[in-house]
């Protein structure tokens, strides 16, 4: 390295240590490049860290709980009548009021695995044999009774828009182990999709730390194809004429700004071949791709980006979100909800044992889960149309889970009142989800800061406490 | 009997103060004056004299009261002895009393108000020994603080540096080639001066100074929200902001019309569309939204983005309590929001140049042809019933659910929706009639199912043949006028004290300031009195030219931002801004002229580890052009740009599927020339913006934003490499190059002097000859696939040499010179 530019980035460091603010007071690209790094350089945790990736599964539009993982025999007991008013007083709800009346579970539910967690038995088959990896959470709360602004909440601590998403700010932290590969991906499936790119947005971070969508239809990511007819050497060529340009202007500039700019077309170019090579399932085995459910519907799309996410986070990269956005049962529960489950619990269990199998599952932290639950009170058409009755929102009381990545496997966390209305113990808080994701990956979400407007952000905003009970 | 002076003030004394006494006033509680705690807090009086029980005082310093998710007992984390709550207890229940001379006197430092806030002083020049290099105030002050550090400024860019930085700063595009010669063939002294003049009489300087200002206005073309509608008349506000610009309107009056144009006496529409600044806010019609909520949340944004845009101050905070840093307290916030508390959103018709006269003579043809279609579809027997059972919904909510969802969705879509339910029929407007009608044939309800679908249809089909007017987004102010309150920890729920609008406290004194209504504010905003628009202003109009501003927060002037480098030139500027009648181009033509604007802005080894930032500015910067230029910089060198100015946003083409996340929206590709627009012109579609602005930094405006961050990344490669937009604009300039020089040197030389404004260097050449050998081996090698190539259709041009040089002209737009003002 040039010592001229060697003692700039020693001095920079020892301002770095001397502001207050800290990083983010001044251009972090500037910092790296003048190191002949990027800003994705995988970068040391706060402290050691039980998780290196995160595989979210983004269960969009709010699972029901009440038919999924929390029993509430009471309910039957209550069909067809309003709550109690004591219980109706206060309660706010986005679509019926709360003189509405309760609707009971259909389901059946049973005890899974050693640790007897309980899944309905639209689950109970596909997840048993991975009841005893995951840690279930049926105490989450949030504050937002709305999809979007859960939404945000859940994904970026805070429920206005503009600001950077979880996955923006693990990037932020620790980079991305991965040279040629976006280290934030985003895979989608399903039907609407409540907040487009603000979920993968990097806010007022850096775009570096912007989530990349892997799209379905063209180009996965956008503009990966060479322009029409050209081959591999000819665009080789026209990047390897950009970098002479631009070498020769970052001597006539000394300008690290200009050597970073031929990283990231270095980069560029790298991804290229390698985003075509991840999404290549062909070398996939026959026992593999079935595992995944490949070979049928209804679960070949939602399998085809489980497994995905492995090879994503085989190749390093740090943040995977897998979406299926079909979960907002205001009607038609029963059907809708069979559906989703038909559609993504296979493949959940696969891509569980099959990080598992790999020895993946250590490392990599899986979450799943949607940004409220349901209420125990029905949506109705008309009360006698029992197929077509379905839940509303309900940010008090829902069920998520946790596996691998540091995660105490096996345990069911927290509980909800006779009718899931309440928390009865041990409240989670999405801050504080977001919180324990961040420790398993050794941040502390209270030092994982960026200033801008005048003001240190975190993910967690001005919350957060880590849940201790989750970790293994 | 309790002694206030000997039981009750000491306790005050040692345990309160520190907050709620004079330097602090936590929730605006103040314990050391009698007629302060006798008010109260935020939330209202704490002392009931005579009657404990309900005072809060005594609740909080004993059981505490319930705050968000915690319980919160005062003074925190120690609590009063039993003794001490008791005496507090029996004196308020004896009355409470307090001696007037008994002012409890705490020492507690008053903090200093930061440097922003202290008046605006013009400067004395510095006095320099002779220098040749300084050529108006502003060097003098630049070279002031060079010359005590014994550092030289940076000398004068090269001509051609100079001429393309000028231009891509004025006007946000690179010369033309014609314009290059003319300007380097000038030999006349004053030939730099006259070209700024000029560009700053070009239609295109409003373009590329509207950028900054609608970053800071959050404008865009949609709603946001889950929906992202788009808004079909917003472009009519940026039109105003680049008209505005262009005609050099004094900032006070930008100031005034923007934030209350429609209050002006016997304003006019152009008028009514500035305050459509405050339309730019996010709206969300999700289903099952409070909208009490949203409209508070819209209020909040309204507030936050004028603290930041005139105030440079992150007012923001104090939404939830005082300011931590800043002396802006929380009811300062509130009071300033209460400028908008009783502002209405109107849309009102406002018709464009040429669409009055035809609207005019189709207008009864329309209105004939639509009554038909009401009768024939008993329209006028139906809808009664379905605003019936709507008016029942939303006065008995819960009563009938299959009714419920519907009036939601309806409460949602239409603006002011419940207001025109309420109205009998033969007192609404012919419009708000309409609006009903149209929303009801649309949405008839279960009852009536699809029977009314072939009428919606022809109504749509109608409307098509005869357009409506145009409309503008305003605001008006509502004649009921509601009080304002605020809201405990910026919770809408929770109301504390009633407050008048007015300015911040720290700015102006309570007794003076009772400004009326939004009008008066815009007014204050721009007067000597506020030290800060001024500053914040001339900061912003620097940071644009040189990547940094005089104060680097631009968006916080408060103890938290960073202190500006040169403050007197800062304060300079300011009074200079004002003394010329707030003209942005006297300013912007002073900067550009002076010597430090000059300068050329390659790296300074000798001053790398002791300004980095270039704070010290004995250079230029080097800066990364935002997303918008760069797209009108690859316009401009390949000849394709329509450069005619202002109108409707339009849509390039970009990949299949980028929208297909947003539920309302199609992006419908913009047809003709019209594609070949300036980036300002791109439709900002809030939830999914065109791509080549979310990968290269453009804010997504949905809040307010003083600057935008500057990132490398390799979707920025990709983008420029790959995107058709862009392969289009290679393939454009390939062909001019190769009809506009003969000759392999030639046609390089034409090549970087549209791309780069300068004539290429040796190694530079050589790098280009061989490239292009090395291209034209490959295309021989490959015939076949040269035919699908974007290069391959140039008339009259041999295949393999215009692959070559689509080749070289994509390798040029994407080249880091190209992508930067030097």
């Amino acid at each position: 390295m040039d010592p001229s530019v060697l003692s700039r980035t020693l001095q920079r460091r020892d301002f770095l240590r001397r502001s207050a603010g800290g990083i983010g007071m001044i251009a972090l690209s500037d910092l790296l490049a003048a190191e002949g790094r990027t800003p994705l350089d995988p970068r040391p945790p706060h402290f050691p860290s039980t998780a290196r990736n995160v595989i979210f599964l983004y269960m969009e539009g709010a699972p029901s709980q009440l038919d999924l993982f929390d029993p509430k025999p009471e309910l039957t007991r209550w069909h067809g009548k309003p709550l109690p008013p004591s219980q109706a007083k206060d309660l706010k709800l986005a679509f019926i009021k709360p003189t509405a009346t309760i609707l009971a579970s259909p389901r059946t539910f049973g005890s899974y695995g050693q640790s007897g967690a309980v899944f309905s038995d639209y689950l109970g088959e596909a997840w048993a044999p991975i009841a005893d990896e995951i840690c279930l959470v049926r105490s989450m709360h949030t504050d937002a009774f709305n999809h979007q602004p859960a939404d945000f909440l859940l994904m970026a601590g805070h429920m206005l828009p503009g600001r950077p998403t979880m996955g923006s700010w693990v990037l932020y932290g620790l980079g991305s182990e991965s040279k040629d590969l976006p280290g934030f991906v985003v895979l989608s499936t399903g039907k609407s999709n409540m907040s487009q790119a603000a979920q993968w947005s990097s806010g007022f971070l850096p775009s570096n730390y912007q989530g990349v969508m892997f799209r379905r239809k063209g180009d996965p990511v956008l503009y990966l194809s060479n322009p029409q007819g050209m081959n591999h050497d000819e665009q080789r060529a026209d990047f390897d004429f950009v970098a002479a340009l631009n070498r020769e202007h970052h001597t006539q500039t000394g300008d690290v700004e200009v050597a970073s700019r031929i990283a990231s077309y270095e980069m560029a170019f790298r991804m290229q071949m390698s985003a075509p090579e991840m999404l290549d399932l062909s070398k996939e085995s026959a026992g593999i791709r079935a595992m995944y459910g490949l070979d049928r519907e209804p679960t070949r799309a939602y399998g085809t980006n489980c497994l995905l996410a492995r090879r994503l986070v085989e190749r390093g990269v740090r943040f995977v979100m897998v979406t299926h956005s079909s979960w907002d049962q205001h009607s038609e529960l029963n059907k809708k909800l069979k559906e989703n489950c038909d559609i993504t619990a296979g493949p959940v269990a696969a891509l569980i044992q099959d990080l598992k199998q790999r020895g993946l599952l250590e490392s990599t932290l899986v979450v799943w889960g949607g940004e409220f639950g349901r209420t125990p009170l029905g949506q109705f058409r008309r009360p006698e149309e029992l197929d077509y009755a379905g839940r509303d929102h309900h940010p008090n009381g829902f069920t998520m889970w946790l596996a691998g990545g540091g995660i105490r496997p096996g345990v069911t966390i927290g509980k909800t009142g006779d009718l899931g209305l309440a928390i009865t113990e041990d409240p989670v808080h999405v801050n504080d989800l977001q919180a324990t994701i961040l420790h398993c990956l050794g941040l502390d979400h209270t030092r994982l800061t960026y200033r801008h407007m005048g003001r240190n952000f975190r993910l967690t905003d001005v919350r957060g406490e880590i849940v201790r009970k989750m970790l293994a | 009997m309790i002694d206030f002076l000997r039981d009750i003030k000491p306790v005050l004394a040692s345990r309160c103060l520190i907050c709620h006494g004079p330097s602090q006033q936590m929730n605006g509680l103040r314990l050391d004056r009698r007629e302060d705690a006798m008010r109260g807090g935020y939330s209202g009086p704490v002392i009931r004299p005579g009657d404990s029980a309900s005072s809060k005082l005594y609740a909080l310093i004993t059981k505490g009261i319930q705050a968000g998710d915690k319980r919160l007992v005062m003074p925190p984390s120690d609590p009063l002895a039993s003794r001490e709550t008791d005496l507090i207890r029996r004196w308020i229940d004896q009355g409470a009393a307090w001696p007037k001379e008994a002012e409890v006197h705490a020492k507690a430092p008053v903090r200093p108000l930061p440097w922003s806030f202290t008046p605006v002083r013009r400067p004395n020049m510095p006095a320099l020994p002779g220098t040749g290099w300084v050529r108006n105030p502003i060097d003098a002050f630049i070279m002031a603080k060079l010359g005590s550090l014994h550092v030289d400024p940076s000398p004068e860019a090269a001509k051609t540096t100079l001429m393309r930085r000028v231009y891509l700063d004025l006007i946000g595009l690179p010369p033309t080639a014609d314009q290059a010669a003319t300007f380097l063939a000038d030999q006349r002294a004053d030939a730099y001066e006259r070209l700024v003049d000029q560009l700053l009489q070009s239609p295109h300087y409003g373009e590329k100074w509207a950028r900054q200002w609608l970053d800071l206005a959050r404008y865009a073309d949609s709603e946001g929200g889950i929906q992202d509608y788009v808004r079909p008349y917003a472009w009519r506000y940026r039109q105003w902001v680049i008209d505005a610009l262009n005609q050099d309107m004094p900032f006070d009056q930008f100031t005034i019309e923007q934030m209350a144009g429609d209050l002006l006496p016997g304003s006019t529409p152009r008028q009514k569309i500035a305050a459509g600044f405050h339309r730019n806010t996010v709206t969300s019609r999700e289903g099952g939204i409070d909208l009490e909520e949203l409209r508070f949340a819209q209020l909040v944004d309204r507030t936050n983005t004028v603290g930041t845009t005139w105030l440079g101050l992150t007012i923001g905070c104090a939404q939830c309590h005082d300011h931590k840093y800043d002396p802006i307290r929380q009811s300062d916030y509130y009071r300033l929001l209460a400028f908008f508390q009783n502002a209405l959103e109107v849309d009102i018709e406002a018709p464009l140049p040429g669409e009055l006269g035809p609207y005019r003579r189709y207008i009864g043809e329309y209105r004939s042809q639509r009554r038909a279609l009401l009768d024939q579809y008993d329209v006028a027997k139906l809808q009664p019933a379905w605003e019936d059972d709507m008016r029942y919904s939303g006065a008995n909510p819960g009563k009938r659910t299959d009714l419920d969802a519907a009036y939601d969705r309806f409460c949602k879509q239409i603006d002011n929706g419940p207001k025109m339910l309420q109205k009998p029929s033969a007192s609404r407007t012919q419009r708000e009639q309409d609006t009903l009608s149209d929303y009801f044939v649309r949405n008839p309800g279960t009852a009536i199912g699809d029977k009314l679908k072939p009428m919606a249809e022809k109504l749509t089909a109608l409307s098509a043949k005869y357009p409506p007017l145009s409309l503008i987004m305003s605001l008006a102010e509502d004649t009921r006028r509601e009080p304002t309150f605020l809201r405990i920890r910026g919770n809408f729920k929770d109301t504390g004290i009633e407050v008048t609008p007015g300015a911040p406290e720290a700015l102006r004194a309570p007794s003076a300031n009772q400004l009326p209504d939004r009008l008066a504010l815009a007014r204050w905003l721009v007067s000597p009195e506020n030290p800060l628009t001024a500053r914040v202003a001339v900061n912003r109009m620097w940071q644009e030219l040189f990547g940094r501003g005089l104060v680097s927060t631009s968006e916080d002037f408060g103890t938290q931002g960073e202190k500006p480098t040169h403050p007197e030139l800062l304060d300079w500027l300011a009074t200079e801004f004002v003394e010329r009648g707030w003209s942005r181009k006297a300013i912007c033509r002073l900067i550009v002229t002076s010597a430090t604007y000059r300068q050329g802005s390659g790296l300074r080894p000798d001053l790398a580890n002791r300004d980095p930032e270039n704070a010290l500015l004995a250079r230029q910067s080097r800066l990364r052009l935002p997303a918008e230029l760069i797209r009108d910089a690859a316009l401009q060198a390949s000849g394709l740009l329509l450069d005619t100015v202002g109108g409707e946003s339009v849509r390039p083409p970009q990949p299949e599927g980028v929208t297909d996340l947003v539920y309302s929206f199609n992006w419908a590709e913009s047809s003709g020339r019209s594609r070949y627009r300036r980036g300002i012109y791109v439709q900002t579609q809030r939830t999914a913006l065109y791509p080549l602005l979310m990968n290269f930094d453009s804010p997504d405006r949905t809040v307010t934003c003083s600057r935008r961050e500057v990132s490398n990344t390799p979707l920025q490669a990709l983008n420029l490499m790959n995107d058709p937009v862009f392969t289009e604009l290679a393939q454009a300039l390939a062909a001019r190059v190769l009809q506009e020089a003969r000759g392999e040197n030639d046609r390089i030389e034409r090549a970087f002097r549209l791309c780069f404004s300068r004539s290429p260097g040796t190694t530079e050449r050589d790098a280009a000859l061989s490239y292009l050998e090395r291209r034209r081996r490959m295309a021989r090698a490959n015939p076949k696939a040269v035919e699908q190539m974007p290069a391959a259709d140039l008339e009259g041009v041999d295949q393999t040499e215009a692959v070559a040089w689509f080749g070289l002209s994509r390798a040029l737009i994407n080249a880091d010179e190209f992508l930067t003002r030097e």
